[in-house]
């Protein structure tokens, strides 16, 4: 069976097509003010038997083109142990969430944390960041990790810490130390949701901030273990919605 | 009722805002329809409570008002430490005050900082704008001194009341000091009362108000125990309307319809009847109270396809657990009842508060529940500071857990229900 997996998230809208089990393709695209149209353009030409939607999206999704959903906390756990059949601690960096999983030897969820209703420590946090302090992204990341020092940022809020990053700026503070600050920060708050856990070894950072270099780096450092990132992190909880099917028919097979 | 009676005339004599009032009923009414008589296989016995609710600021209002033009005081609380026993027995009817609402908040923040939990803002809200026809009606306001936020906001708060407003000071430990301030607080308020009401408070009115008192808590120790069917047979937002209007309703029609409601679910277990199939995951609400009309989280779980099958809260077990004993021959051996019943209230202003986590764990197991959330207002710093206490106690009690802080307003409803499904997707059987 041909099942289309798709991750309606806040910034960008994800679609794997798996098959059997195994993955066909994926592809990635920016979401737009109306995501319903961005996910049918993603359908349209795609052959395919069903469709699973996750992400924030979902449930839009699911009401207008009958389709089934799950939330992105199941599908990111499915989607990470097909890649990472030994992952026990999830870190998933979306852009307007942060997302810790904990599960059991089965792959299970045991626990979660979300962060709560802003976009506080996301990705979108740092892509503001990036234009308050006149980066493109990919600038800003490498300014980050080749920064020696770095500049320390207080305020979680985005507008609080947009306004903190141009007073610093002003009092002529070093533009890479900001860079990496700001990384600091982030990874400060999600090591902290981190230490809620259970924390078990085999972790896997995945989302579209595992994109980050420096992210990936500095949380690496802050846990003070080894972090494992997929291959695509961005596409795991697409991953993981077309592969609910399957592990959906199993279960009721039991 | 083929004719709906008008009450504008009513309002307008209690000095309500008039606009602002059919603006809030406007609300209240469609939220109610939509969130409750949506619902599939309702019990018959919730008709009554659709039929209260309906009326909540008509008919009831109307019987305050007629009370008071027959003699009796009208009481307003805001907290399950007020003894509706005393207020019964100085021939007075006691109302659980408006502190559930988002509703003139830009008010209220010109007196309360802007990390105030809902509830305050709420009842400063309430009152503001003029929209709350039990406020308007009282003889005495009871505030209570739990929380700082209360305690301090009521200083502000007690000027703005139109009736009496009384501080009842509370103890913050279960010690016997603890105990001696609440029963000197008792006595405090039943001195009050009977100076108000003219009536003096005597050993057959206190242990008629007792008695009244028992009965609906007995209903309610009833409710809760038929909830523990597997089929769940009646939903967690009805049985939490129920528990809310034990707040507002004449206490004897209220046992009465309980009672009745109870038979009507006793015959669904029986048939193995419930509002969701078997094996419908199970959920136990514990944390803040939800004063009407707080409907917010619970309509999200059950909108998640979960039930929710017991409350650790004041509106619920925390509010109505253990009766008041009725032997004695003294007004104040009465009053030493009231205090040992009300003294085991767990709430979070005491500390320490290891009973309040026992009771919960001890909830969730008895209600056979799967998971149980724990519910916090934000700036609660009471109930904010017990929740990873209490997390760590039901949790390795073998009752998952899933800790939410939230407030009266709508902007967080679909991260929310993001959390509650992944929830209701963990602990599903």
């Amino acid at each position: 069976m041909r099942v289309i997996g798709l991750d309606i998230g806040s910034r960008t809208v994800k679609r794997v097509t798996v098959d059997g089990g195994e993955v066909i393709e994926h592809r990635v695209v920016p979401n737009q003010h109306n995501p319903l149209t961005v996910c049918d353009d993603l359908l349209s030409g795609q052959r395919f038997d069903r469709v699973v939607a996750t992400g924030y999206g979902r449930h839009l999704f699911a009401e207008h083109r009958q389709a089934e959903n799950l939330t992105e906390i199941r599908a990111v756990a499915l989607g990470v142990r097909h890649v990472h059949p030994a992952a026990r601690t999830l870190l998933d960096i979306g852009g307007q969430d942060t997302k810790v999983v904990s599960l059991d030897s089965l792959g299970s969820v045991v626990k979660f944390e979300m962060n709560d209703r802003c976009a506080a420590g996301t990705g979108r946090f740092l892509e503001v960041m990036a234009t308050a302090l006149s980066y493109p992204l990919a600038d800003f990341v490498q300014a980050g990790r080749a920064a020696r020092k770095s500049q320390s940022i207080n305020s979680m809020c985005t507008v609080f810490a947009e306004s903190e990053v141009i007073s610093a700026t002003a009092r002529g503070a070093d533009r890479a130390e900001l860079a990496r600050g700001l990384h600091d920060a982030v990874v400060r708050r999600a090591a902290a949701m981190l230490q809620r856990l259970p924390l078990e070894d085999q972790i896997v950072f995945c989302g579209g901030g595992a994109l980050n270099a420096c992210l990936r780096e500095l949380i690496a450092e802050a846990l003070g273990r080894k972090v494992q990132v997929p291959p695509e992190p961005q596409i795991v909880a697409a991953l993981g919605a077309a592969l609910s099917v399957n592990s959906k028919q199993n279960s009721s097979s039991d | 009722m083929s004719e709906k009676i008008d009450y504008r005339p009513m309002w307008a004599e209690l000095g309500l805002d008039l606009d602002k009032h059919d603006a809030l009923l406007g609300v209240l009414g469609q939220t109610y329809a939509e969130l409750f008589l949506t619902q599939k296989n309702r019990p018959d016995g919730m008709g009554y409570f659709d039929f209260v609710m309906s009326e909540v600021h008509g008919l009831r209002v109307k019987e305050l008002v007629d009370a008071r033009a027959a003699g009796k005081i009208v009481v307003g609380t805001f907290c399950v430490f007020v003894p509706e026993e005393l207020v019964l027995a100085a021939n007075g009817v006691c109302v659980g005050l408006c502190a559930g609402a988002d509703f003139g908040t830009e008010q209220a923040e010109r007196y309360l900082p802007r990390n105030t939990c809902a509830l305050i803002k709420s009842f400063f809200g309430f009152s503001l704008e003029k929209v709350c026809p039990y406020l308007e009606s009282c003889d005495l306001v009871v505030g209570e001194n739990t929380c700082d936020g209360k305690k301090k906001a009521y200083e502000t708060f007690g000027d703005m009341v139109s009736g009496e407003f009384m501080a009842l000071d509370l103890p913050n430990t279960k010690s016997e000091e603890g105990r001696a301030l609440l029963k000197k607080a008792y006595l405090d308020l039943t001195a009050a009362l009977e100076r108000i009401s003219g009536t003096a408070i005597t050993v057959e009115s206190l242990k008629a108000g007792i008695e009244t008192a028992n009965a609906k808590r007995l209903a309610m120790h009833r409710l809760a125990r038929l909830r523990h069917a597997d089929p769940a047979p009646i939903s967690g937002l009805d049985a939490l309307l129920v528990n809310q209007v034990f707040f507002y309703d004449d206490p004897e029609r209220y046992t009465a319809s309980v009672n009745k409601l109870c038979d009507e679910l006793e015959q669904r277990i029986e048939k193995q009847a419930g509002v969701a199939p078997g094996k419908t995951p199970r959920i136990v609400i514990s944390g803040c109270p939800m004063a009407v009309p707080n409907w917010k989280l619970p309509s999200i779980v059950e909108g998640a396809n979960a039930v929710i099958v017991g409350e650790e809260s004041c509106v619920g077990e925390r509010g109505t657990q253990n009766l008041v004993a009725t032997e004695g021959d003294t007004v104040e051996t009465l009053i030493d009842n009231l205090v040992d019943r009300y003294f085991t209230i767990d709430c979070a202003v005491f500390t320490p508060n290891s009973s309040r986590a026992k009771h919960a764990l001890q909830i969730a197991k008895d209600a056979k529940a799967d998971g149980l959330i724990h519910y916090g207002l934000q700036f609660c710093t009471p109930y904010q500071m017990e929740a990873p206490l209490l997390e760590r106690a039901v949790e390795s009690g073998g009752i998952p857990v899933l800790r939410i802080d939230t407030d009266y307003s709508q902007e967080d409803v679909e991260q929310l229900r993001t959390r509650v499904e992944a929830f209701v997707e963990q602990i599903r059987r």
